[in-house]
């Protein structure tokens, strides 16, 4: 399976820039987690991958041509955003079954199968679903239709903590027995932060991160202690953040930890939550 | 085992799969639940898992037979015994010095207080 490249894709709402200058590189095989606060741009990239907009400037191509209504290619990709493409009426069981006459891998029993793990009611109409049923099915078409590429754009919005913890798991386990690359949208870093390898972090519009995980958190690490103490160990140091506690202060740092600190100083790793928040503040 | 991001998710893969087989959940001989067990278990990708469990065979603790699965090495056990037994010191002794240190308690007393701990645990 070919790469996914997208090159110095841009994109104009009127006056806005919502995307500028977008280059990276979708790989198969691999579980992305694509990061950014709320009107990052996210979404709006997810739809130019997935043929709904048109980018303004750039290109994203696979083997050399332009995805955009390019058939071949969008049949290679299956996109869960934040619409439902089915009609109100329809009910649960025909969507299930509707999806798989586009999609010639699509497994119909690991569908039901995860229906049932889900308890999806399913002759229920899709207009009477709750929010988190509504993303419930959309995720286990995804995890059915056996694309080479699956973009999931905020797929917990809306799940209670028991089925999160479900979908994850069966992502997983789809993933485990059956890889493809899964590129996940979400402002639930935490929960996914174990799961993603790569990490692409979206800021006004640009790219600001585009790289593994593990390499990601090698860069930051947090230094916490008496202010005094901490203020001189920032000294020439990139500091992305602080907060303080009385005389107590914490600095968050880029660049590698020094092995020949001073003892009375706390050091911790940043987790994936934490730098994002700093890289990503104003 | 909960997970924590204070060290690398693959490592605490590999030191819980170590627990197993020193406590004896995992015999030697016995086969390990499989990448994917671990993968969906802990929530983790399954490379990171993989990572974590190619420690343990490059160690020559686990082993793995194509196409049926991943066993314990015999003599496991012994070896991470005596591998846990040398890391002790920096994993144990030398963070509750400095502990010690910081809230003014001798060496006496630390001797003190292991030997009360020791006969009671």
């Amino acid at each position: 399976m070919s790469s996914i490249k997208i090159e110095g894709v841009g994109k104009n709402y009127g006056s806005t820039r919502a995307l500028s200058d977008i280059n990276l590189t979708f790989e198969p095989d691999k579980i992305y987690g694509l990061l950014g606060r709320n009107g990052a741009g996210k979404t709006t990239l997810l739809n130019i991958i997935n043929n709904r907009i048109f980018a303004d400037e750039g290109n994203v191509s696979m083997d050399g041509k332009t995805v955009a209504e390019n058939e071949e290619a969008q049949s290679k990709f299956y996109f869960v955003g934040e619409k439902m493409l089915f009609p109100d009426s329809m009910k649960v069981n025909k969507a299930i079954k509707w999806t798989g006459q586009f999609y010639p891998d699509f497994d119909l029993d690991y569908a039901l199968k995860l229906a049932e793990l889900f308890e999806l009611p399913l002759k229920k109409k899709i207009s009477g679903l709750s929010t988190g049923y509504k993303s419930i099915i959309k995720n286990i078409l995804a995890l059915s239709v056996n694309t080479p590429y699956v973009f999931l754009d905020e797929p917990v919005l809306g799940l209670d903590a028991n089925h999160r913890e479900l979908f994850y798991k069966m992502l997983i386990q789809k993933f485990s027995e059956k890889p493809a690359a899964y590129i996940i949208s979400t402002h639930l870093i935490e929960e996914v932060t174990n799961i993603i390898e790569d990490v692409v972090i979206i800021k006004k519009g640009q790219i600001i991160k585009n790289e593994s995980k593990d390499s990601l958190l090698s860069q930051g690490y947090s230094v916490s202690g008496a202010a005094a103490k901490v203020d001189a160990y920032i000294q020439g140091r990139t500091v992305i953040g602080m907060d303080n506690l009385g005389g107590l202060k914490s600095a968050y740092i880029l660049g590698e930890r020094q092995a020949d600190a001073d003892s009375e100083l706390e050091f911790s790793s940043l987790d994936l939550q934490k730098l994002f928040i700093q890289l990503t503040n104003i | 085992m909960e997970l924590n991001q204070d060290k690398p998710i693959f490592q605490q893969i590999a030191e819980t799969i170590e627990d197993g087989i020193i406590t004896g959940s995992f015999g030697e001989e016995e086969q390990i639940p499989s990448i994917t067990d671990f993968s969906v278990m802990y929530k983790i990708n399954p490379a990171t898992a993989n990572k974590g469990i190619n420690l343990l065979v490059d160690e020559e603790i686990v082993y793995k037979k194509r196409g049926v699965g991943m066993f314990v090495a015999a003599g496991a056990v012994k070896r991470l015994k005596e591998k846990r037994q040398t890391q002790f010191y920096e994993a144990y002794i030398s963070r509750l010095i400095k502990e010690a240190k910081k809230l003014n308690i001798s060496s006496v007393d630390i001797i003190a207080m292991i030997e009360r701990g020791y006969d009671n645990e």
